[in-house]
C-alpha cells in the first residue's frame, strides 16, 4: 500500500456522562490511501458516525478524544490550531450527510451555497464563484444549472438536493470525502444514481472516500476495502471481495447471512430470513471479554474471560475473534 | 404576485408617521410650545384648530405633528439598541453554550425579574432627564425579550443539518452565526422588534408622565396622553389625537413587521406568488 492519506491509529473516543467516562469507540485503526474507497459498516450506534466526526476534528462535549492519533498526510489533526483545522475542513476533507432535506440552508439559493465554498476556501470573489457554482452543478448532472443556481432548497427533490450536497462537498476537490450514509434517505433508483455520481466524480478528482453505511450491498459495490464495526470496535477488516466470500468474524457472517438473496427461494425453498439474535449492548454496559459474546453462537469460556486481540489476516486485514474463520 | 396587504398598509401607516415627523416644521400650523394662549384653552376641534387646543391653548395638531419626532426617535432608536444587544447576546449564548450561556441566561432572567420601567427609572435617575438618557434607559432595559427569543431559536436551529454542514465545511463561528443562523431567525426577531418599538413609545410616555422623560412643555405623544388624563371626560380630543397617532404608528409597525417576515421567508414568498 502506498503512503496513506488518512491514518487512524488506535483511536478511542470517550463519552462522559454523569461524571463517568465510557469508551464509545475503542482501539479503532484504519488507513485510506489517496483515491481509495474504504467502507465502514455497522449497526446504528456502533460508533461509525462519531469516528467520522473525530476525523473532522469535530468531537464536542460529551464526546472527546480518548487516545490514539488521526493523521492526514502526516500531520496530526488534533494537534492543529483551530484556524488551521477550519481550513482543512471543506477544503481537504469534506462530508456528505444522510439527510439532504435539512443539510442545506433554507434561506440561501443553492448557487450561493456552492459559491460560498469557493469564496471561503479558494479566495474567489462572488461573481467568479457564482460562475463556478454553475459548473459545479453541471458536474453533478443537474439539468439546466444556470436556472437551478437561483433555486432555493425547498424547490428541489431529495435526489437533487443530495446532488447539490455533493457539489458543495466536492467544490474544492478535497482529498477525502466522508459519506455518512449518503443514500439512506433516498429512493432506491435515486440511490444508484447518487452512488455512481459520487464514484465518477471522486475518481475524476482523485478523492478518497470513507463510506459509512449499514448497507452491505452498497459497500460491496463501491469499496475496495471494508471495515466492520461492532460496539465501538473494528471487528473485521478485509478487502471487499474477501469479506463477502470468506467472512471471518461471526458478526460479519451474521450480517451477510441476514441479507435477503434474490433467487434463494427457488433454490432452498421458503425460509425465514436469518437474524442475529439479541441487541447491541449499550455503551455504558459493554460486556466483559468479547463484546459480541452475548449474541455469538460460537462463544466459549475464553470469550468471557479474555478480550480477543486483533489477529492479522492477509493483505492488511484483521479480525478480532477467538474463533474466527 | 399576491397583493401584500399587511406590508403595504403597515408601510403606509409607518411611512406617514415618519414623513409627518420629518416635515413637522412645515406642516405644523402653530408653534407647538410657545403658542400658549389661555384665552384659547380647550377649544374643541374645528376650522381654526383641527384637533382642538389643550388646557394652555396650544394647538393639538401642531403638538401631535412635532411629537412624532420625539416619539419615533425614542421608539426606533431604543428598540434598535435593544435588538442589537439582545440578538448578539442571544446568538452567541445559544451557539457557544457553556459558561457564556449560563452568564447570559442569568443576566436575562435578572433583567426579566426587575420590572423594566423601574430599571429605566433608576438609570434615568443617575443620568438625569433628557432625550439621550431616555434612549439609553429604554435601550438597556428590554433587550431580554429579543435575547431569549434569539437564544431559543438558535438552540433549535443549532442541530439542523445545514449548521452542522457549515461547521464541517470549514465555516468560522462568526460566519455561521451571521450568514447561517441570523437570517434564519430574523423573522420572529423582526416581529418582536416591531412590537418592542411600540412598547418603547409607550414606555417613553410613562417616563415622561413621571417627569423623567421629555420635559414639558416639549411635546411627545406619550406625555400629551398623560397630561390629558384628567380632562378625558371634559375634553376628549386632548387624548384622542395623540392616542390615535400612537395607535396608527404601532399598528403600522406591527403590520410592517409581519409583512417583512413574509418576504424574508422564501417558502412563504413562493406560496403567495
Amino acid at each position: 500500500m502506498s503512503t496513506p492519506l488518512l491514518e487512524v491509529e488506535n483511536l478511542s473516543i470517550a463519552l462522559s456522562q454523569g461524571g463517568k467516562s465510557y469508551k464509545a469507540v475503542e482501539d479503532v485503526s484504519f488507513a485510506i490511501a489517496p483515491g481509495e474507497t474504504l467502507g465502514l459498516v455497522g449497526e446504528s450506534g456502533c460508533g461509525k458516525s462519531i469516528t467520522a466526526l473525530a476525523v473532522m476534528g469535530l468531537l464536542r462535549h460529551p464526546l472527546g478524544l480518548g487516545g490514539g492519533r488521526i493523521t492526514l498526510d502526516g500531520s496530526d489533526i488534533h494537534n492543529l490550531p483551530p484556524a488551521k483545522l477550519r481550513q482543512l475542513r471543506g477544503k481537504r476533507i469534506a462530508m456528505i450527510f444522510q439527510e439532504p432535506m435539512t443539510a442545506l440552508n433554507p434561506l440561501s439559493t443553492v448557487g450561493r451555497q456552492i459559491a460560498e465554498m469557493f469564496v471561503l476556501h479558494a479566495g474567489a470573489n462572488w461573481s467568479e464563484a457564482t460562475d463556478r457554482a454553475v459548473d459545479a452543478l453541471r458536474q453533478v448532472h443537474v439539468p439546466s444549472p444556470e436556472r437551478r443556481v437561483k433555486d432555493f432548497p425547498h424547490q428541489l427533490s431529495g435526489g437533487m438536493r443530495q446532488r447539490v450536497m455533493i457539489a458543495i462537498a466536492l467544490a474544492c476537490s478535497p482529498d477525502l470525502l466522508i459519506a455518512d450514509e449518503p443514500t439512506t434517505a433516498l429512493d432506491v433508483t435515486v440511490q444508484a444514481e447518487i452512488v455512481d455520481l459520487m464514484q465518477e466524480l471522486c475518481a475524476a478528482k482523485g478523492t478518497a472516500i470513507l463510506m459509512i453505511s449499514h448497507d452491505l450491498g452498497l459497500v460491496a459495490n463501491m469499496c475496495r476495502r471494508v471495515a466492520v464495526m461492532y460496539a465501538g470496535r473494528i471487528v473485521e477488516q478485509q478487502a471487499a471481495a474477501e469479506i463477502f466470500e470468506r467472512p471471518q468474524h461471526p458478526y460479519t457472517r451474521g450480517l451477510i447471512a441476514s441479507l435477503p438473496r434474490l433467487g434463494a427461494r427457488v433454490v432452498h425453498g421458503r425460509q425465514r430470513l436469518q437474524e442475529i439474535s439479541g441487541v447491541v449492548p449499550a455503551i455504558t454496559a459493554f460486556p466483559a471479554g468479547c463484546r459480541f459474546r452475548p449474541r455469538c453462537q460460537r462463544a466459549t469460556d475464553i470469550c468471557q474471560s479474555n478480550d480477543p486481540s486483533p489477529t492479522p489476516l492477509p493483505e492488511n486485514g484483521l479480525v478480532r475473534c477467538h474463533h474466527h474463520g | 404576485m399576491k397583493f401584500r396587504a399587511n406590508l403595504y398598509i403597515g408601510g403606509a401607516c409607518f411611512a406617514t408617521a415618519v414623513i409627518v415627523g420629518v416635515l413637522a416644521p412645515l406642516i405644523a400650523t402653530h408653534d407647538p410650545v410657545f403658542d400658549a394662549n389661555l384665552m384659547n384653552a380647550e377649544i374643541p376641534p374645528g376650522w381654526e384648530y383641527p384637533f382642538g387646543t389643550d388646557a394652555q391653548g396650544r394647538d393639538i395638531y401642531s403638538r401631535v405633528v412635532h411629537g412624532a419626532r420625539i416619539s419615533l426617535t425614542v421608539g426606533l432608536v431604543a428598540q434598535c439598541i435593544n435588538s442589537i444587544i439582545g440578538v448578539s447576546l442571544g446568538l452567541t449564548a445559544g451557539y457557544w453554550g457553556g459558561w457564556w450561556d449560563d452568564l447570559v441566561s442569568g443576566l436575562t432572567n435578572l433583567m426579566l425579574a426587575i420590572p423594566s420601567l423601574i430599571f429605566a427609572l433608576a438609570i434615568m435617575a443617575i443620568l438625569g432627564p433628557g432625550l439621550v438618557s431616555l434612549l439609553i434607559a429604554l435601550g438597556l432595559t428590554s433587550w431580554s425579550y429579543s435575547c431569549r427569543l434569539a437564544r431559543a431559536q438558535v438552540l433549535s436551529l443549532k442541530s439542523q443539518g445545514y449548521i452542522q454542514a457549515a461547521k464541517i465545511l470549514g465555516y468560522s463561528d462568526l460566519r455561521i452565526m451571521f450568514t447561517q443562523l441570523l437570517p434564519n431567525i430574523l423573522g420572529p426577531l423582526i416581529v418582536i422588534a416591531t412590537l418592542g418599538a411600540g412598547g418603547s413609545i409607550l414606555a417613553e410616555a410613562a417616563l415622561s408622565f413621571l417627569g423623567l422623560g421629555i420635559r414639558p412643555p416639549y411635546p411627545s405623544w406619550g406625555s400629551m396622553l398623560s397630561d390629558a388624563r384628567e380632562q378625558i371626560t371634559t375634553a376628549p380630543w386632548l387624548s384622542i389625537f395623540p392616542g390615535l397617532a400612537i395607535f396608527i404608528t404601532v399598528l403600522g409597525l406591527n403590520l410592517l413587521g409581519d409583512g417583512l417576515r413574509d418576504i424574508l421567508d422564501p417558502q412563504s414568498r413562493e406560496r403567495t406568488s
